[in-house]
């Protein structure tokens, strides 16, 4: 009956507890917004990373290089002679390598040029089709097959570059022979075919314009081969490594600058100092969240306060009818606790919904989608605890108020 | 059955009272008249127990209420005791019939719907149940706290000046009403008021000076 009056009271004062609420929900639904995106953030970034001690690629910036060939994200710093390249995948050290060329795209969706070690490598399988063998034959993730209804025999044109919108190859069709199951990793977003297709689909355009570069790194290749290598002049943009020797994971990001022109990153170093960079402004955004809760509790004080001075005859009429002074104590706290499970409810719900349009926005940015219904009973039930921490301290001075009411006085008052 | 003997109060050196003994049997009406100042609502508050005597005993049918500890006077007082207060009180979030069963919760934990129902029924209220209070008029709201202080079956009725603010006819309805539910529900009703309309009504006077 306590919570019954309590519950009614709440709802009488409509506008006081709208506001309260709506601060709470505020509070809450940024807070486990944050929650969730840090963790399946940390998750998405983790689980590509798997298997891959280093990332050899162009000299430039050593979390681009990451970025760009683990995640997808940014674009490359450039490309590296395969030949040069291949002499430390065919280390012994190497227990296993995966070579990546970029080039096109099909409507924003990268096509990496990769061998069928890619598959092995990231434990992938297809859940129709056959892996590509010949040029121009593809594989395409999961999350692509889904979002534009590719299907297995379906032929496109590869856009040059990166970007949707750019020149497109139509000397070439791309032909889909496998789709793969859905993994949750990057794979998800791209399109798979071998290196060849890569090179023969940009032999064409190169013809005449870059063959100048090319030349460079012959001349500079033959000096020290006998042998005509049949990939010389080829360039590809990555390679992940896995690698058998701890030793070599220290020191081939030293080495490997020093003797070539290709650079050697660990994605796990990069990842950490991506996280700790992003890591201050979640942190600052919590605080933020944290301070409107604050605030919030002040506007239940605040409401609680401002109405002790007209309740207190309804608390001296509870006396009377025999209430006992811990009963009134009891009925302002609870109160305020369901001012703060209603607004942790609206905040958990919001903040689903929240996420669910974020995530419609990133994975079309990004390629990057995020699950809105995980719940995280950890975190969550420690951000429901704080919830009630505030409505109980906004509350304990307006209930010892009530509590130590003198009836005689108020009724003599009146 | 109430009683009191020897009792004193005070809210300061200044300020003391000294009442006169007396007695309301089960079913007997009680008038305590006397000007502003002259401690009828300290003495009310006295017989409720919301205020502690400094001297002297009063006894609810036979019960100390002295002698209780504080949240057993609380219960004592829910179950034992109807105040009917001079302005009219409710818990404005809730109906009039909840407001009423309200009373028995707090004093019994039970529900008394049934009951509720017919107390207000009784008094005419049939129609407002399911009404807010603050959407009945003032006579009606003070029925209303006449059903609540009677839906525990109480041993004494405390009324505060419960016709003040009531025209002549109405005053004279309500105290009527008042002394007849005091035999029906075999209550002590001890009137506290300084409406001299009531000293015709009822022979039992105590004059405080």
């Amino acid at each position: 009956m306590i919570s019954k009056i309590a519950w009614k009271n709440t709802w009488f004062k409509p506008l006081n507890t709208f506001l309260s609420i709506i601060l709470l929900t505020a509070s809450v639904s940024i807070i486990s917004i944050l929650i969730l995106l840090q963790k399946q953030f940390e998750e998405k970034f983790s689980s590509s990373m798997d298997n891959i001690d280093l990332v050899l690629g162009a000299k430039g910036s050593p979390l681009q290089l990451i970025l760009s060939s683990v995640y997808q994200i940014d674009a490359p710093p450039g490309n590296i002679p395969y030949p040069q390249t291949e002499t430390w995948m065919q280390n012994p050290m190497v227990e296993s390598a995966v070579p990546l060329a970029y080039g096109d795209n099909y409507l924003g969706y990268k096509i990496v040029g990769t061998n069928d070690n890619y598959l092995k490598h990231f434990n992938l399988h297809l859940a129709e089709g056959i892996p590509f063998s010949k040029d121009f034959e593809v594989v395409v993730g999961a999350g692509i097959a889904k979002n534009i209804g590719l299907k297995i025999g379906d032929t496109f044109f590869g856009t040059h570059g990166d970007a949707e919108e750019g020149e497109v190859h139509d000397h070439h069709a791309y032909k889909v022979v496998g789709i793969l199951e859905p993994s949750g990793k990057v794979a998800d977003q791209l399109i798979l075919s071998n290196i060849e297709s890569v090179w023969h689909m940009h032999d064409h355009d190169h013809e005449g314009h870059s063959e100048g570069v090319h030349d460079h790194f012959e001349d500079e290749e033959h000096q020290h081969n006998e042998e005509i290598n049949p990939h010389e002049g080829k360039e590809i943009t990555a390679v992940f490594l896995k690698l058998r020797n701890n030793m070599a994971k220290m020191t081939w990001p030293r080495i490997i600058p020093q003797n070539t022109d290709i650079q050697a990153a660990s994605p796990a170093l990069e990842v950490n100092r991506l996280f700790a960079l992003f890591g201050v402004g979640i942190t600052a955004l919590k605080y933020l969240a944290f301070g409107i809760m604050f605030i919030s509790g002040i506007s239940i004080f605040v409401a609680l306060y401002n109405t002790l001075k007209e309740r207190k005859y309804e608390f001296a009429l509870l006396r009377i009818t025999g209430a006992s002074k811990f009963q009134l104590l009891w009925l302002v706290l609870l109160e305020s606790v369901f001012l703060c499970v209603a607004g942790f409810i609206l905040g958990i719900i919001f903040g689903r919904i929240g996420l669910y349009f974020l995530s419609v926005s990133s994975q079309e940015e990004f390629k990057m989608a995020f699950n809105p219904f995980e719940f995280l009973w950890k975190e969550e039930g420690l951000l429901f605890l704080a919830t009630l921490s505030v409505g109980i301290l906004a509350a304990i001075i307006p209930a010892i108020k009530a509590y130590s009411l003198n009836i005689s006085k108020t009724l003599s008052n009146a | 059955m109430i009683k009191t003997q020897n009792v004193t109060f005070s809210y300061s050196a200044q300020q003391n009272f000294h009442f006169p003994d007396m007695e309301c049997a089960d079913g007997q009406t009680l008038l305590i008249t006397g000007n502003s100042g002259t401690g009828k609502t300290t003495l009310l508050h006295l017989l409720g127990g919301l205020l502690q005597p400094e001297m002297g005993e009063i006894l609810i049918n036979n019960q100390n209420i002295q002698a209780l500890t504080a949240s057993k006077q609380d219960a004592f007082r829910g179950q034992s005791v109807g105040m009917i207060l001079q302005k009219s009180f409710f818990i404005e979030a809730l109906t009039v019939l909840d407001n009423v069963v309200l009373a028995s919760w707090v004093a019994k934990g039970i529900k008394a719907k049934e009951k509720a129902w017919s107390i207000l029924d009784n008094l005419g209220l049939k129609d407002h149940a399911y009404k807010l209070p603050g959407q009945l008029s003032i006579g009606q709201q003070q029925r209303v706290n006449i059903a609540r202080a009677l839906i525990n079956n109480p041993s004494v009725i405390l009324a505060d000046e419960p016709t003040s603010s009531l025209d002549d006819e109405n005053a004279l309805i309500v105290a009527r009403l008042l002394s007849d539910l005091a035999k029906e529900y075999q209550s002590s009703l001890i009137i506290v008021t300084h409406d001299q309309r009531l000293k015709s009504l009822f022979n039992h006077q105590i004059t405080l000076s």
